[in-house]
């Protein structure tokens, strides 16, 4: 902690361990679109779990948050904001395709 | 990344800026909603090609890669500025800083000769829905990193003018979340819109 209220790394160890995750985990889907070795739906569900996975790794590398280090007010905005984005993302999705559905089909 | 009016005196207290990085905190935040909602819109109208080029025809997994390898390389150098200003190096701030500013400009490079290739061929956000969606999205991600770079620019100037004094110290961690988080965005892009795009 220091002026900013949020934790602050000393070490650059953090920054290349998720460096080096971060290229693995760009890598893997690169890979597979660039030799198309994998089915579409399998390749997509590969595609979005290093997605997720990477997204994990650079909130926990990169901006250093953790359950103990990050002050309880911005981990509660981080909750309230994944809360948000899953009901306008997923309820937008729901809707548009359940009307595309029932009108072009 | 605040008004510069802001004045070096000792008196402001830590908790103001504690105020300052959670205020930015909850920006961030709201551009996250953002983000996630232009996502929501681009899935929506990804077959709305109107007879126009789909994301396979447009796309380049090499340009992508590019982009990619480019916006993380520069959040790492980012970091290694943060390690720099927390161990109040100057010069290796500045260094870093500057590695930080080529890479994102790079990127915007890379970028804007995607955009101009798109629009010379008749694939600009006015062919199709699918095209303005696309447009918006990257187009949205990539003004916040032109936005970022700028930033970086002027947080160079005031590290050589000012040096390390707090409100500059408190800037240089809020643009740092900032870079951070437009790098975690881009991991979506490219994973929403590029690869799927081209398998």
């Amino acid at each position: 902690m220091d002026v900013s209220g949020l934790p602050v790394e000393r070490n650059a160890r953090p920054y290349l361990i998720g460096l080096g995750l971060a290229l693995i985990l760009t890598a893997i889907p690169f890979a597979l679109v660039a030799t198309h070795a994998l089915t579409r739906l399998t390749a997509l569900i590969i595609i979005a779990v290093a997605a997720i996975i990477q997204i994990l790794v650079h909130l926990g590398y990169f901006l250093h948050i953790g359950f103990r280090s990050t002050p309880r007010e911005n981990l509660v905005a981080i909750a309230f904001t994944a809360v948000l984005i899953i009901f306008m993302v997923g309820g937008t999705l729901w809707i548009m395709f359940d009307l595309y559905y029932r009108m072009m089909v | 990344m605040t008004s510069a009016t802001m004045t070096d005196a000792p008196s402001i207290s830590s908790e103001k800026y504690e105020e300052k990085a959670f205020g930015f905190w909850i920006y961030l935040m709201s551009d996250a909603i953002i983000f996630a909602l232009l996502f929501a819109t681009y899935v929506v109208m990804l077959g709305n090609t109107a007879g126009g080029p789909t994301g396979k025809e447009l796309f380049s997994l090499e340009r992508a890669a590019g982009e990619t390898t480019l916006l993380l390389l520069s959040s790492t150098t980012f970091g290694f500025a943060s390690v720099a200003l927390a161990a109040s190096e100057r010069s290796r701030v500045l260094l870093w800083l500057v590695v930080t500013l080529a890479l994102g400009a790079g990127f915007l490079f890379l970028e804007y000769r995607e955009f101009s290739g798109m629009i010379a061929q008749g694939a600009g956000p006015d062919r199709s829905g699918f095209l303005s969606s696309f447009f918006t999205l990257v187009g949205t991600h990539g003004l916040h990193v032109s936005i970022g770079t700028l930033c970086i620019l002027v947080m160079i100037g005031q590290v050589l003018v000012k040096g390390l004094t707090t409100p500059v110290v408190s800037r240089l961690a809020r643009l740092g979340l900032f870079w951070h988080f437009l790098d975690i965005v881009w991991v979506a892009i490219f994973s929403v819109v590029y690869l799927p795009g081209l398998l």
